[in-house]
């Protein structure tokens, strides 16, 4: 029996490894960057950037509402507190690097994470989502009246004029740096698709009570899911008060960051890492189009009928029009 | 010779509903116990004490040497408990390869020694699907699936987990007279390699057929235990399903 088992039979997925994966998307990054450097047009770093932010809140989400089947709409609480912590240790400590603000600010979102987690996820389905868009609420109403953070008044933080190690443009450095966690976010998704790990999320997603009873811990894997999804929102964040220059509660907790990071992944495809990539690349570059050519408020709506088209046309996002297709 | 099973002083409670009161229930390693009961007698809510998706308020229960009070469902699992449920569950996004792969990858390979790898682990898939009778269709989703495919997929999942003790809830309900043959002779096969096997049923041509010893529920009270043949004329039990 053992030769005739064809190893696509039974799920182990084709592809590459882990390892020459990860260094395929580091090379991709890598030659995105370059060709970055070469073009030099820094409205072309600031758009891409935001590209970049997409994708990695699109896959952040999509760990726990695509593989775990919990559906986020606190996207903004992580996020923030990212945002925030570094608004914070730029106030402590001006001199620390950025990758460091970066880490801290992940760990604290990531912690957030694991906490709401271990207090909601008791709560199924609407539910569960309901009580993360409150967790949304109570972190902008301390943020708004939290007056080192400037509070409702908002905070400024100096961007410095030239990068640090690479030269050129602030934003370059932003970007690479945002290129960086790109690389991180989907190596772990995917990395997680394919492991014991993946398929104790998918369980999850599909039936609680059959995975406990097939010796899936729920409780401690929804835990690493909220905390995997909630420390990359956070590390998403991170850099943001140096992108904006000047961060207040209304922008940092804006509606768009929490609707985009649930669209991207929904009209991508939530059953694959690629999906947010696709997602976030299409529906991103065509709001930031948009925003040029039409109107800047333009761009929540393409989201929002975005979604809805998708949700009701092709559940399986972009990723599994082709997937049936393959089939 | 210890027992496997040992249920004692069980009792739950909704509210001011007693659903298990002060059960006591034995069950021998190898044995085939057919658990019967009227509807709403407290079988499945038992199965669900001794498994752990509910908690029981009084009593406790053991298996194999070992106090399974206040640990989880999965926890159970792992120790070597499985269980096929009512209603089918199958993990719906899954393939029926993958749906048999959960359980192996964090029942058996959680446990001491047994780690099972890469080509191991889907050989061992196709072997659980061969043995209901499934493994040509180890890439299909559960919904192209006929109600026994369902069920024998349940207890294909269930068997994943290589238990000690397999609970199967009314996994005939339903079913043609062929297909219950089918599934009993599947169980009565599992029996032989070893398993403990608690039937729960509600055909009693198959709970007679299967069962070396039955176990009576009636409004969550065990109101007889014994060889089947006694067991049916039983005057408690006669009168708990036909009335006087």
């Amino acid at each position: 029996m053992a030769s005739l088992v064809d190893k696509t039979v039974v799920g182990a997925a084709p592809g590459l490894r882990g390892l020459p994966f990860t260094l395929a998307l580091i090379a991709i990054a890598a030659v995105i960057f370059a060709i970055g450097r070469w073009y030099n047009n820094s409205y072309a770093f600031f758009m891409a950037y935001v590209v970049a932010q997409y994708i990695v809140l699109g896959t952040a989400w999509n760990i726990l509402g695509g593989y775990t089947g919990y559906v986020n709409f606190g996207v903004t609480a992580f996020f923030a507190i990212g945002a925030y912590s570094t608004v914070v240790l730029h106030k402590l400590v001006p001199a620390l690097p950025l990758p460091v603000m970066i880490v801290v600010g992940a760990v604290l979102a990531g912690l957030v994470g694991i906490g709401t987690g271990y207090l909601t996820l008791r709560l199924r389905g609407v539910f569960f989502s309901i009580a993360t868009l409150a967790l949304a609420v109570v972190v902008q109403t301390l943020i708004t009246n939290w007056d080192f953070v400037g509070g409702a008044r908002g905070a400024y933080v100096l961007r410095p004029r030239v990068a640090p190690l690479i030269g050129g443009e602030y934003v370059q450095y932003l970007f690479l740096l945002m290129l960086g966690m790109c690389v991180i976010v989907l190596a772990t998704a995917r990395a997680i698709e394919r492991s014991a790990l993946g398929y104790g999320f998918a369980a999850i997603r599909d039936d609680e009570a059959a995975a406990e009873a097939s010796g899936v811990p729920t409780l401690r894997l929804k835990l690493i899911a909220t905390g995997l999804s909630g420390g990359f929102m956070g590390m998403a964040g991170a850099p943001l008060p140096f992108y904006v220059t000047y961060l207040d509660p209304a922008s940092g907790f804006s509606l768009n960051y929490a609707v985009n990071a649930i669209a991207m992944p929904l009209i991508g495809g939530t059953g694959s890492w690629l999906g947010p990539v696709i997602g976030a690349v299409l529906v991103g570059g065509l709001q930031e189009y948009l925003r040029v050519t039409i109107s800047s408020a333009v761009n929540v709506l393409v989201a929002g009928v975005l979604m809805v088209a998708f949700v009701i046309l092709a559940p399986q996002g972009i990723v599994g029009l082709f997937q049936k297709r393959k089939r | 010779m210890t027992a496997l099973l040992q249920v004692s002083g069980l009792s739950k409670r909704f509210g001011g509903f007693v659903a298990l009161d002060g059960i006591d229930l034995e069950v021998q390693p190898g044995e085939r116990l057919g658990l019967i009961g009227p509807n709403g007698s407290g079988k499945s809510t038992l199965v669900n004490c001794i498994c752990g998706t509910l908690h029981n308020e009084t009593g406790s229960v053991r298996f194999a040497d070992e106090a399974l009070d206040g640990l989880t469902a999965h926890q159970r699992t792992r120790r070597g408990l499985a269980r096929s449920f009512q209603l089918p569950r199958p993990f719906a996004s899954l393939s029926l390869a993958e749906n048999v792969r959960i359980p192996i990858l964090y029942s058996v390979n959680a446990r001491a020694g047994g780690h099972l790898h890469g080509a191991a682990i889907d050989e061992r898939c196709l072997e659980l699907l061969g043995m209901v009778g499934l493994a040509a269709k180890a890439r299909q989703m559960p919904r192209d699936l006929t109600q026994i495919e369902m069920r024998k997929l349940e207890l294909a999942r269930a068997m994943a987990a290589d238990p000690k003790l397999l609970i199967s809830d009314e996994a005939m309900a339903g079913l043609s007279h062929a297909e219950v043959d089918e599934i009993i002779a599947l169980l009565i096969r599992l029996n032989e390699q070893g398993v403990t096997v608690i039937m729960i049923e509600h055909i009693m041509r198959a709970v007679m057929e299967f069962s070396q010893r039955l176990a009576v529920l009636v409004a969550g009270k065990k109101i007889a235990d014994g060889p089947p043949k006694d067991i049916v004329r039983d005057p408690e039990v006669v009168k708990a399903y036909l009335g006087e």
